[in-house]
């Protein structure tokens, strides 16, 4: 889950008591003009969940109420890499001196948390963090003994931040504390501005929100922008389920990650086109009747390949659910199925018994089976 | 210890809940050392033949264990493992999936001051065929696993089982079955599981099955190329559109590597053999051990 900038910074950075600007979330070019008028000089920022806002014409400065109108008009009706702008944020404009960069994210290989500082921030970090490595400074905390003054000093010395230093060191130990407090996978500042006037200002924020720890942090799973979903996408996620669409002609039922991308893989190698991811693994073993109603509404479904192989998930509760929503839906597509596993003689038993098919040995056989059907 | 021995003490904490129980009979059929489980409010009671205790630390006291398996949900797997880990656990297996990556990183914290091996979280556990097995995979089920000379290394459970499997039916059986994990930031990584198969006396070909997203099987492969065992590679999410996140975590197809392709050449170039489908890998493991030269029984 994402937050928006302005949710970012109200919700996650402002508590912590990081600084911003003054700004309004704006949603008509009304409203934007009403924002700017009452704070201007301003920036007009479109709030997707994107990068390179600036770069797609997404940031624009406006001084005035008419040119806010049609500024706001202009972004309103943008689409910044696959997300469409329904808000903006109407910000105070301030005078920049420098800009820094600062983060904390989940390091996946060492298993801590990260704090990363570069005195070089702005719109090419990812550059700068190729170019001169060096330039872009790693902290590994300790997660026993936090990240406080201490660490944030040591971790900053011999930095040239002229009279921002302790600003600096200010704001890194409340972004780690932002960090934990949030549940977050990453909270990014870019920049990070020391402003002419000298104050350090969070003049953007990045916010990545821990998808499993939305049941303690209702608030901020409330505030995520939302994913750009198709309406299936949208009823398996009501369900609980992780359904993702493609325009292929071979649907996909399968238990576990792993095994469901093997099984596009094998339909990509035989030369069809998967129609969907559908994770039916884990606890959601039990939802292969929701599951099959939405793999079967996929208008370009010509064929399908139920893959089961039952580690934790039964297949024999997996097949009696498909078995249940084959006699109810009465699809018209052929389906071919590979069962393997935890229960796997009654999953079989029923699949012959109920439906009259047999199923394949081989998932490979299966899957073959089913491009060919489709095309 | 990455590899599961039938001499290993195993606690089962959540013994009782409707999992616990299911996989508690299921590891007990496989021949698994079952000591104790934990159930704070059954403790005392004799559960599958297995004394309950109120916690992993009080379990320790009695009823010495080796390795402690969760079947703990994710709001509550924080505490159940930090109780293992404090017990004295020496192998944790974190079954359970969304599990809060800050409460991740403090179990990984813990782990580290306390000498505890974490597996998971996400894992289907550990399974050596003919001793038993820890977690939920059909270790129990000889159709699947036989006793052999292939280890086995897995994220996936279910792709795990198929692969494992595919092995027997062709005669292969599994010298043991490695599942790491799912999720992105886990205890034992591929090149750790892929180090012990390698010091590993009955382990004479490894095969590895990947998936697309982190760095684990790059990482793998520097090991891979210094090794004399044949290592033969199935890597998942080759279809996968990039930037989709596919259920698991750590199958995110990033900016810097993480790619098939990066994944396939890493391999590729480490000498491991990659196939295309998880029915290709018998023979290619066949073959692998058919160049070999015949090795001493000590190697």
């Amino acid at each position: 889950m994402n937050l928006l900038e302005h949710a970012a910074k109200t919700l996650v950075l402002a508590p912590a008591g990081i600084a911003t600007l003054p700004g309004r979330l704006c949603a008509t070019p009304e409203e934007a003009a009403a924002a700017v008028a009452a704070l201007r000089p301003a920036m007009v920022k479109a709030q997707v969940p994107a990068g390179k806002r600036g770069k797609a014409g997404g940031i624009r400065p406006a001084d005035g109420a008419e040119q806010a109108e049609v500024v706001a008009r202009d972004i309103l009706a943008m689409t910044i890499d696959g997300h469409r702008v329904s808000s903006v944020l109407v910000e105070q404009r301030a005078t920049i001196a420098r800009e820094y960069y600062a983060a904390v994210l989940c390091d996946p290989v060492r298993r801590v948390p990260l704090v990363l500082f570069s005195p070089d921030g702005g719109v090419d970090i990812e550059a700068t963090a190729a170019r001169a490595p060096a330039r872009l400074r790693r902290y590994e905390v300790d997660l026993l003994h936090g990240f406080s003054r201490d660490e944030a000093e040591q971790f900053t010395a011999g930095l040239d931040l002229h009279d921002a230093r302790g600003a600096v060191i200010d704001v890194l130990v409340r972004l780690y504390d932002a960090f934990v407090g949030s549940d977050a996978e990453l909270v990014e500042i870019n920049p990070l501005a020391v402003l002419v006037d000298g104050r350090v200002i969070a003049l953007d924020a990045k916010v990545k929100l821990d998808d499993a720890a939305a049941f303690r942090q209702p608030v901020l799973a409330a505030a995520a922008a939302a994913e750009p979903a198709t309406e299936l996408e949208r009823r398996g996620a009501a369900a609980g389920l992780k359904f993702l669409q493609f325009d292929g002609n071979v649907g996909v039922l399968a238990n576990g990650a792993g095994l469901t991308m093997t099984t596009m893989d094998v339909i990509r190698h035989f030369g069809g086109r998967p129609a969907n991811f559908l994770e039916i693994g884990g606890e959601a073993y039990t939802k292969s009747e929701t599951a099959l109603g939405l793999v079967l509404d996929n208008p370009g479904v010509k064929s399908l390949v139920v893959n089961f192989c039952g580690a934790f998930a039964r297949t024999d509760v997996m097949a009696a659910g498909v078995v249940q929503a084959w006699h109810k839906l009465n699809p018209s597509v052929p389906v071919f199925f590979s069962i393997h596993g935890t229960g796997e003689d009654e999953a079989i038993r029923l699949v012959r018994e109920q439906l009259g098919i047999e199923p394949f040995d081989l998932m490979e056989d299966a899957v073959k089976a089913a491009v060919e059907a489709a095309s | 210890m990455i590899i599961f021995r039938k001499q290993h003490r195993v606690l089962v904490q959540g013994i009782t809940g409707k999992q616990g129980s299911f996989w508690t009979e299921k590891m007990l059929g496989a021949g698994t050392r079952i000591v104790a489980g934990v159930n704070p409010k059954r403790a005392g009671d004799i559960y599958l033949d297995a004394p309950v205790y109120a916690s992993a630390k009080k379990a320790m006291a009695e009823t010495p264990f080796d390795v402690a398996v969760m079947f703990i949900p994710p709001a509550l797997a924080k505490e159940a493992a930090l109780d293992a880990i404090e017990a004295g656990a020496k192998l944790l297996v974190v079954l359970t999936e969304h599990i809060p990556i800050h409460d991740v990183m403090a179990i990984h914290a813990v782990a580290r001051i306390n000498g505890t091996r974490i597996l998971g979280p996400n894992t289907a556990g550990l399974v050596t065929p003919g001793e038993g097995f820890v977690g939920i995979m059909p270790g129990h089920n000889d159709s699947i696993f036989r006793p052999g000379a292939i280890g086995v290394v897995s994220r996936s459970g279910s792709l795990g089982t198929l692969v494992s499997l595919n092995l027997t039916r062709a005669g292969l059986g599994q010298s043991a079955f490695i599942g790491i994990g799912g999720d992105p930031m886990i205890g034992t990584t591929t090149r750790d599981a892929l180090e012990a198969l390698d010091r590993d006396p009955r382990t004479q070909a490894i095969v590895l099955v990947g998936e697309i997203g982190g760095a684990m099987e790059e990482d793998a492969a520097v090991h891979a190329a210094g090794m004399s065992k044949p290592v033969v590679a199935f890597i998942a999410g080759r279809a996968a559109p990039p930037g989709k996140k596919m259920g698991h975590a750590g199958a995110i197809v990033g900016a810097s590597g993480g790619s098939y392709a990066g994944k396939r050449d890493a391999l590729e170039r480490a000498g491991v053999t990659v196939v295309d489908t998880p029915a290709q890998i018998p023979d290619a493991v066949r073959r692998r051990l058919a160049e070999r030269p015949p090795q001493a029984a000590s190697d």
